[in-house]
């Protein structure tokens, strides 16, 4: 029986391969497709094979979790068993693949994406373009190597994300670009001959620049000595292998996972723009194409850990309803700040920061010397760390409400902090703030979002 | 200094009309205050007189001296909540020695709540909760009537439309 699956996984994961390399182009037979309006699509015929490798996990980890008892049924099993067993799960493996492939179907209307899928409970989603806040192409290795992508869309307020798995990688890219044109607000029938927007490079980060970032970084260091570290001296206390293994592994796996895992994602990082948008394009292994259309950015956060200073910066944006954070891994102060210019038009980095007054040190010692603000007619920006310093901004346009808050020691040294909520959930607080000046500051933010507001693009741009 | 000062003479309308709460809440907080310390008292001084004497009796004035803190923390509380509602934006200000003042723009609203549990709706009370797209927005209004919360409700709906912005 367990040896059943992973034969029929095996056995399924070689076919791809042939009917990937004809659909993959879309040819003239898509187009003729096409020029009905509404017309249905399929998802891209290796999707069926893309839970193939399920049913052997479960009996893995099974076995993993319970190696005595796997190895008694096993014994148990006979030839007739076996074969039996092939003879059920293949064909139901391959009938509920087909089955949920054949009853996918998704259209592109003027103003929705709609998704139809389900084979027993039917799932129907009807995705607003308007409301598009990024469009992502995702191709793990293996999509990779079968020539097909994964179209994932980014809407507020959905926890799960819809996406298209899997479409051919021609297809993938087709389709984002007409989603984009039609979310800008191109006109319907215009919207397929667009094409894709032509892309100008803004930045890309050389991967011995990545691999010395990541080298000054305390992070990778500290994990590293961690995992060398605490089992040396668990053996020492203990002397059992197995507590050694136990804490010494997950350990080395974040180790891992901080500095060859950060390495390989955000290896060939590339930043581009184009009229849809901003395009970050990453990864060795698991390549991804993300795109951020202008506008949907709330919060924008330049982080200088200590090492970098002076030389180099990070920069991390949220984007409601997206997981995307990082924009830029690692680059020159000048040319991350060209990037943010882009990511949010109008906005330029202020130079400058206003210090909190010296008795901000009875409140939060030394800390204090790291907090600044400076606000623009653009941009409020607060900076907070001491050695790892982060610079959050929040364009006027995209706050959702202002606070201020005093606690009693605040009140009775005259200082108050102030909020800005942004949407995706971030907060960005100037702290230790003159009490006056907080209060001022807080008319004139509710103020300026309002103007900022309705200065703000619209969400349709090219309309 | 460029902290703000650009639109002083924007900022500087009149001062908003403060509304504060109405006293339905006070009495609520008073009255559960009172019967939970109350009976903790009785408790405390019945079961110290009978299992540890008499004189133990007299750590159930303990419970009683922390109502009456309590009685005076809940009204210097209760006066320190109060909205104004001003031409694009709510103001709600609140707490006594942790401050804290919201403004909420109008246009920023995504969903305005009236809620009343089975005790406010005994006291007659209902609380407007506003929703916008961060989450990090905390603005709450308790302890209303119940038509002043239907009101406003009304009211910051059909505001939030007419602003009505995107993300």
């Amino acid at each position: 029986m367990s040896t059943a699956s992973p034969d029929s996984s095996g056995h399924t994961s070689a076919t791809p391969g042939s009917p990937s390399g004809a659909t993959a182009l879309p040819g003239g037979d898509d187009s003729v497709r096409e020029e009905k309006p509404l017309s249905e699509r399929r998802l891209h015929p290796v999707t069926p094979f893309r839970r193939a490798w399920a049913p052997v996990a479960v009996l893995a980890g099974w076995a993993v979790h319970d190696p005595n008892q796997a190895q008694e049924q096993l014994t148990r099993l006979t030839t007739t068993a076996l074969l039996l067993g092939l003879a059920v799960i293949v064909p139901g493996a391959a009938l509920y693949g087909f089955l949920s492939w054949w009853f996918t179907h998704f259209a592109v209307t003027d103003t929705e994406l709609r998704i139809r899928t389900g084979l027993l409970f039917r799932r129907t989603a009807h995705i607003r373009l308007e409301r598009l806040q990024a469009v992502d192409i995702t191709q793990p290795l293996l999509a990779r190597v079968a020539g097909v992508a994964k179209l994932k869309l980014d809407v507020v307020g959905t926890d799960k994300k819809d996406e298209l798995a899997y479409l051919g990688e021609g297809e993938a890219r087709m389709l984002r670009a007409e989603l984009l044109a039609r979310a800008a607000g191109f006109a319907p029938e215009s919207a397929r001959e667009v094409g894709e927007a032509p892309v100008h490079r803004l930045l890309h980060v050389p991967p011995g620049v990545l691999a010395a970032s990541l080298l000054l970084t305390g992070a990778t260091w500290g994990s590293l000595a961690a995992a060398l570290v605490v089992p040396t001296l668990l053996w020492l206390a203990t002397h059992s292998a197995w507590t050694v293994l136990a804490t010494g592994l997950p350990l080395l796996g974040a180790a891992g996972a901080s500095s060859v895992g950060r390495f390989v994602a955000e290896y060939d990082w590339t930043v581009g723009e184009s009229p849809d948008g901003l395009r970050i394009d990453h990864g060795l292994l698991d390549r991804t194409h993300e795109t951020v259309p202008p506008g949907r950015v709330q919060t924008v956060r330049i982080v200088e850990p200590l090492l970098w200073r002076g030389r180099w910066v990070r920069v991390e944006l949220d984007v409601a309803g997206s997981s995307n954070s990082v924009l830029v891994p690692v680059a020159p102060r000048e040319v991350a700040e060209a990037v943010i210019a882009a990511v949010l038009p109008g906005v330029t980095v202020p130079a400058a920061l206003d210090r909190p007054p010296r008795r901000a040190g009875w409140c939060v010692p030394f800390w204090w010397h790291g907090y600044g603000l400076a606000v623009t007619d653009t941009v409020f920006a607060a900076r907070h760390g001491l050695l790892r310093r982060r610079l959050s901004l929040v364009p006027h346009a995209k706050a959702q409400s202002v606070r201020l808050t005093q606690g009693p020691w605040e009140r009775f040294k005259g200082l108050a902090d102030v909020h800005i909520d942004a949407g995706a959930g971030k907060t960005v607080t100037a702290r230790l703030r003159d009490a006056a000046e907080a209060r001022e500051l807080l008319q004139a933010q509710a103020d300026r979002s309002r103007t900022g507001r309705r200065e703000a693009r619209p969400d349709r741009w090219m309309a | 200094m460029n902290t703000g000062s650009a639109r002083t003479d924007e900022s500087a309308m009149p001062e908003p009309v403060w509304t504060g709460l109405p006293p339905g809440l006070l009495r609520m907080r008073r009255l559960l205050l009172v019967v939970w310390l109350g009976l903790l008292t009785i408790t405390v001084g019945l079961l110290l007189a009978l299992f540890a004497g008499p004189g133990w009796a007299a750590f159930a004035l303990l419970p009683l001296a922390l109502a009456a803190w309590g009685w005076r923390m809940l009204g210097r509380n209760w006066r320190s909540w109060r909205y104004a509602e001003r031409a694009d934006d709510l103001l709600i200000s609140r707490g006594v020695l942790w401050r804290e003042e919201t403004v909420v723009p109008y246009g920023r609203m995504q969903l305005v709540e009236v809620t009343s549990g089975p005790l406010e709706r005994h006291f007659g009370l209902a609380s407007v909760q506003l929703h916008t797209a961060a989450a990090a927005t905390d603005a709450c209004i308790p302890g209303l009537d119940p038509a002043e919360a239907e009101r406003l409700r009304d009211r910051l709906t059909e505001l939030g439309e007419a602003r009505s912005a995107g993300l």
